[in-house]
């Protein structure tokens, strides 16, 4: 068979098996294992976006046509925090943890072992194409893992850039970047890794949970949902809107997990919020939206084309008060908002993933909060409000991934908090330490020596054994002596 | 033994589960599981509920397995009244918020995880400790807040009706519910939506499980098994021996006669000792059960036929059947299997490739017991490991170069009390865990919370974007404020 150099080979199942048998003969190899491998791998990690800054931010432009800022903040800058932080603590996070024991296992002594998974698999998204596949890398390297990276194909010059480099700069016998679509990740899927960590879709989360099942993989789904955001009258309207508004269009234009999905707030201040609205989003992006350089495009005609549907929707399309512009040619939408559309209309079923923003009006602010968790645990929710009371109740009733009162997406760069999901937003967290835990086991660890068998653990039984066994395990030392007393 | 039906089972038509169903969640709404208060007074209550029926509980674990009282009180009821216990004196530490410390940059924030309940959540337990991994995981669920339904094994019937018809007596029947029944029952259990499930019990049983949380993407624990390795060191004290050697006796026939998840499944020994080790152990087995151990004295039976079948089939293999050094004798009607030692049998036979799960311990002999490392990690990850050695370099050998869900030096099984140290399984052996804190936070969501004020806004933010803006987001991701100082002084180029 005459190879021919145009056609790329095809990553089928065969190739993923022996994929997978070259990793797993690295990981065996114990090469993963060492504090100085892993320090080398996230240096050059870091060494990747620092310098190939301008190509990384060339080539997110060119899949998303997100304004360099953004790129640099949500995407470049996280990525080297990740990196710092791993680094500074790597040390601190390997070390074994001792736990107390009590006289139940007397004399004993524990600890309990970080160790790695082994050989694992990440899934990567398409709005932060770079994050999202390298953060949880970073997490995964740092616990001493082999990697297949799978980013997404959405993408397509961010997936090639971070193959490429990858290949460059990382080990590339123990870190690999498989590109490719739906074939592809099948293919892989069907492998039994020692963890899956996806982030994407609801839907898609499904079927690698299904595939995981087979091989009773653990998973880690990073998903999304409806994240609301409800919105007092007594507050700081400037800085809350800006807080907003940046949430929602400077964050891939409302294509993100945990953008602000839709706005909760009274029928008295609704006008005013609106127009504070309209006044920032002005200020950003100009009279016409789609000539601004500042707002980021839709990924590709299919979420085009769904956008619209949830516009053009009947019970919908009379409720638009600001925006609604946009040019498919150019996969350009501008932000709109939307006023008290029906509950049942679709732009108030599916997560939007765009720069749609319904705006809904209550009587009370309390009443809204079943509202929201009807509608299954979103990733985030969000409060502006001064009301010490609203905010207590807000905290206490409204379950999601994550919340942040007066703020908003801000608590994703908040490495001390883990990030992840809840119900139909996701399964496990990551972030900072929560990274490193999330590709380890932690194996717990007995040392016992000889002295002291309790022969009462022993057969033959006996009542008197039974009364000391008894007095061992309620953890009484009186007991105890009690009981041996008795005993001889 | 409880006559309420064929094997004292209760099946539930489709409709009644969702019914249950519905009551359970419209309890977990309204707010009532949340409370301190009501935790504690079930968890109280449970710890009532064992106290008051220890005899109950003592008959029905001898009359499903045959367990010896002290038997049956060491790794069962003690077991559940020490986790109470725990639970009950830690429950308000583990509820409240733990902060944490937010950078400068944030100023002011305020950072925080909150553990919540999931809400409704499903448990299975085995056969094999039928009253302590039922109980264990439920006192868990509870003390993190949520609602519960138990499944029972219904290889345990008298277990099973025991734990159906008294909870309900001690426990808030709204909010916590036992279903019995078999494989139909567990189906249209898992049919429903859950907010966590936990599961106890064999892989495939697990796929199955898992695969059904699929659709609603609920996240599981799954605490399975595995071929549970012994390696035996020489040591040099005699004393150190005789102790190591009772240990691996009573860890191997003492819980419920091998049928343990946890217990020895086959010891690793150095040729040259192996012949020494062997007569301590028929020994020690002596010691322990007597000279006619068939009497079942003060060790358990066979679960049912099925498993029996299945064990003498393990031994029936003429290669497997050759390598018999101690025991062999078996009796179907009494569900009797005495304790059996085989030396070397075949490693491709099914006795060294599937998890024995009863009274037959292979001892495979190695030229040197450092060999065992090489051993053990050429097969699936085991839910746990036990070493007996006084070499430190090969404990940390073993430590660093061996993977499993837990290992144990110098004794066996007694992990499983610890409560500060997880249980769980990696691999083959399964994922997630539980015990003392870990079974609150496998049933909790842990939500994050950070506070913000409206005082000082960080305007490069926010478009629209320019080089200043830029510059001032490299600084504050560095956490350069000194930088930041510069910049906004107009001194940083």
């Amino acid at each position: 068979m005459a190879e021919d150099s145009e056609t790329k080979k095809v990553f089928d199942a065969e190739a993923a098996g022996s994929l997978m048998k070259e990793l797993r003969g690295t990981y065996a190899s114990g090469k993963t294992r060492s504090y100085e491998w892993r320090v080398a791998q996230l240096k050059n990690v870091m060494k990747i976006v620092d310098d190939h800054e301008k190509d990384i931010l060339d080539a997110i432009r060119a899949d998303l046509s997100k304004p360099e800022q953004e790129s640099y903040i949500a995407e470049i800058s996280i990525v080297k925090s990740s990196c710092t932080r791993a680094l500074g603590e790597l040390n601190r996070w390997m070390k074994p943890e001792k736990v107390k024991t009590s006289i139940t296992t007397f004399p004993s002594s524990a600890e309990i072992v970080s160790e790695p998974l082994g050989v694992v698999l990440i899934i990567g998204a398409w709005n932060f194409p770079l994050l999202l596949a390298l953060d949880p890398a970073i997490g995964a390297i740092a616990a001493g893992n082999a990697v297949v990276l799978k980013p997404s194909e959405l993408c397509p010059a961010t997936s090639s850039l971070i193959a490429k480099l990858v290949g460059k700069y990382l080990d590339s016998s123990c870190i690999k970047v498989v590109e490719g679509s739906v074939a592809e990740t099948s293919a892989l899927l069907e492998q039994k890794w020692d963890k899956i960590f996806f982030t994407g879709s609801g839907r898609v989360g499904r079927i690698v949970m299904a595939a995981a099942a087979k091989h009773l993989t653990p998973v880690a789904l990073e998903l999304g949902g409806k994240c609301p955001v409800v919105v007092d009258s007594d507050i700081n309207l400037p800085v809350a809107v800006r807080r907003i508004a940046g949430g929602k269009w400077a964050s891939n234009n409302g294509q993100a997990c945990i953008a602000p999905d839709y706005i909760i707030t009274t029928k008295d201040f609704a006008p005013k919020l609106i127009d504070a609205l309209k006044h920032e989003l002005e200020a950003w992006y100009g009279k016409d939206p789609l000539e601004s350089k500042d707002l980021a495009h839709i990924v590709n005609s299919n979420h085009f084309a769904r956008l619209v549907k949830l516009l053009d929707d009947d019970k919908v399309s009379g409720k638009i008060i600001h925006g609604g512009q946009r040019d498919k040619a150019n996969l350009k939408f501008a932000p709109t908002i939307l006023l008290d559309v029906p509950e049942d209309s679709l732009v108030m079923n599916d997560e939007i993933f765009g720069p749609l923003l319904p705006i809904l009006t209550v009587d009370k602010l309390e009443d809204s909060f079943d509202m929201i968790t009807s509608r299954g645990k979103p990733l985030a929710a969000y409060l502006f409000t001064n009301n010490k009371k609203l905010k207590e109740k807000f905290v206490k009733t409204v379950s999601a991934g994550g919340l942040v009162i007066n703020d908003t997406v801000l608590h994703f760069a908040e490495k001390t908090l883990p990030f992840g999901g809840v119900g139909e937003s996701g399964i496990g967290s990551y972030h900072g330490k929560f990274s490193y835990e999330a590709f380890s086991h932690r194996k717990s660890v007995l040392y016992r020596g000889f002295a002291g068998d309790a022969s009462a653990r022993y057969p033959p039984y006996s009542d008197r054994k039974l009364k000391l066994l008894k007095a061992l395990l309620s953890g009484s030392v009186v007991g105890v002596i009690l009981a041996l007393i008795g005993w001889s | 033994m409880t006559g309420s039906g064929v094997n004292g089972m209760i099946s539930m038509e489709g409709g009644r589960v969702e019914e249950s169903i519905g009551e359970l969640r419209r309890t977990f709404r309204s707010g009532k599981t949340r409370s301190a208060a009501w935790r504690k007074a079930q968890l109280k209550a449970l710890l009532q509920l064992i106290r008051d029926n220890e005899d109950k509980i003592f008959e029905a674990l001898k009359h499903d397995l045959g367990k010896n009282p002290v038997e049956s009180y060491r790794d069962e009821l003690g077991v559940v009244e020490k986790s109470v216990k725990y639970s009950l004196s830690h429950v308000d530490e583990w509820m409240a918020p733990k902060k944490s410390s937010m950078p400068l940059i944030f100023f002011p924030a305020r950072g925080q995880v909150l553990p919540e309940p999931l809400g409704l959540v499903l448990i299975f337990s085995s056969w094999n400790f039928p009253i302590s991994l039922a109980l264990d995981p439920v006192i868990g669920a509870i003390s993190a807040g949520n609602s519960v339904v138990l499944k029972p094994s219904e290889q345990a019937p008298a277990c099973s009706s025991f734990l159906a018809n008294t909870i309900p007596l001690y426990l808030d029947s709204k909010a916590i519910k036992v279903i019995e029944g078999g494989a139909e029952i567990s189906q249209q259990l898992l049919q429903q939506k859950w907010d966590k499930i936990f599961f106890t019990g064999s892989p495939s049983v697990a796929r199955i499980v898992m695969s059904a949380a699929v659709k609603h993407l609920t996240p599981v624990t799954v605490e399975l098994g595995g071929k549970c390795p012994t390696i035996f060191d020489y040591l040099s004290s005699p004393s150190d021996t005789e102790v190591a050697v009772k240990r691996v006796v009573g860890g191997k026939w003492g819980p419920c006669n091998g049928q343990a998840c946890i217990g020895v499944d086959y010891v690793l020994v150095e040729e040259k000792f192996a012949f020494h080790l062997i007569e301590m152990l028929k020994k020690t087995i002596k010691k322990f059960y007597g000279e006619n151990p068939k009497q079942l004295k003060d060790i358990s039976r066979i679960v049912n036929k099925h498993h029996f079948q299945r064990l003498r089939n393990l031994l029936e293999e003429p290669l497997v059947a050759a390598s018999i050094v101690h025991g062999g004798l078996i009796d179907e009607e009494k569900l009797f299997i005495e304790p059996t030692i085989l030396l070397d049998p075949p490693l491709d036979a099914e006795i060294m490739t599937e998890e024995i799960f009863g009274p037959l311990l292979p001892i495979i002999t190695l030229k040197n017991i450092e060999e065992s490392i090489e051993f053990i990690n050429s097969r699936p990850k085991p839910l746990a490991l036990y070493a007996f050695t006084k070499d430190e370099a090969f404990k940390r050998r073993i430590l660093s170069e061996t993977s499993s869900g837990s290992v144990t030096f110098n004794d066996i099984m007694i992990q499983f009390l610890c409560d500060t140290l997880p249980f769980g399984g990696v691999g083959q052996s399964g994922f997630g865990r539980y015990h003392g804190k870990y079974s609150f936070d496998t049933f909790s969501h842990e939500k994050a919370v950070l506070q913000r004020t409206f005082f000082l806004e960080l305007e490069p933010r926010f478009p629209p974007w320019n080089d200043f803006k830029l510059k001032f987001i490299r600084l504050a991701y560095r956490f350069d404020y000194l930088g930041l100082i510069l910049l906004l002084l107009g001194l940083k180029r």
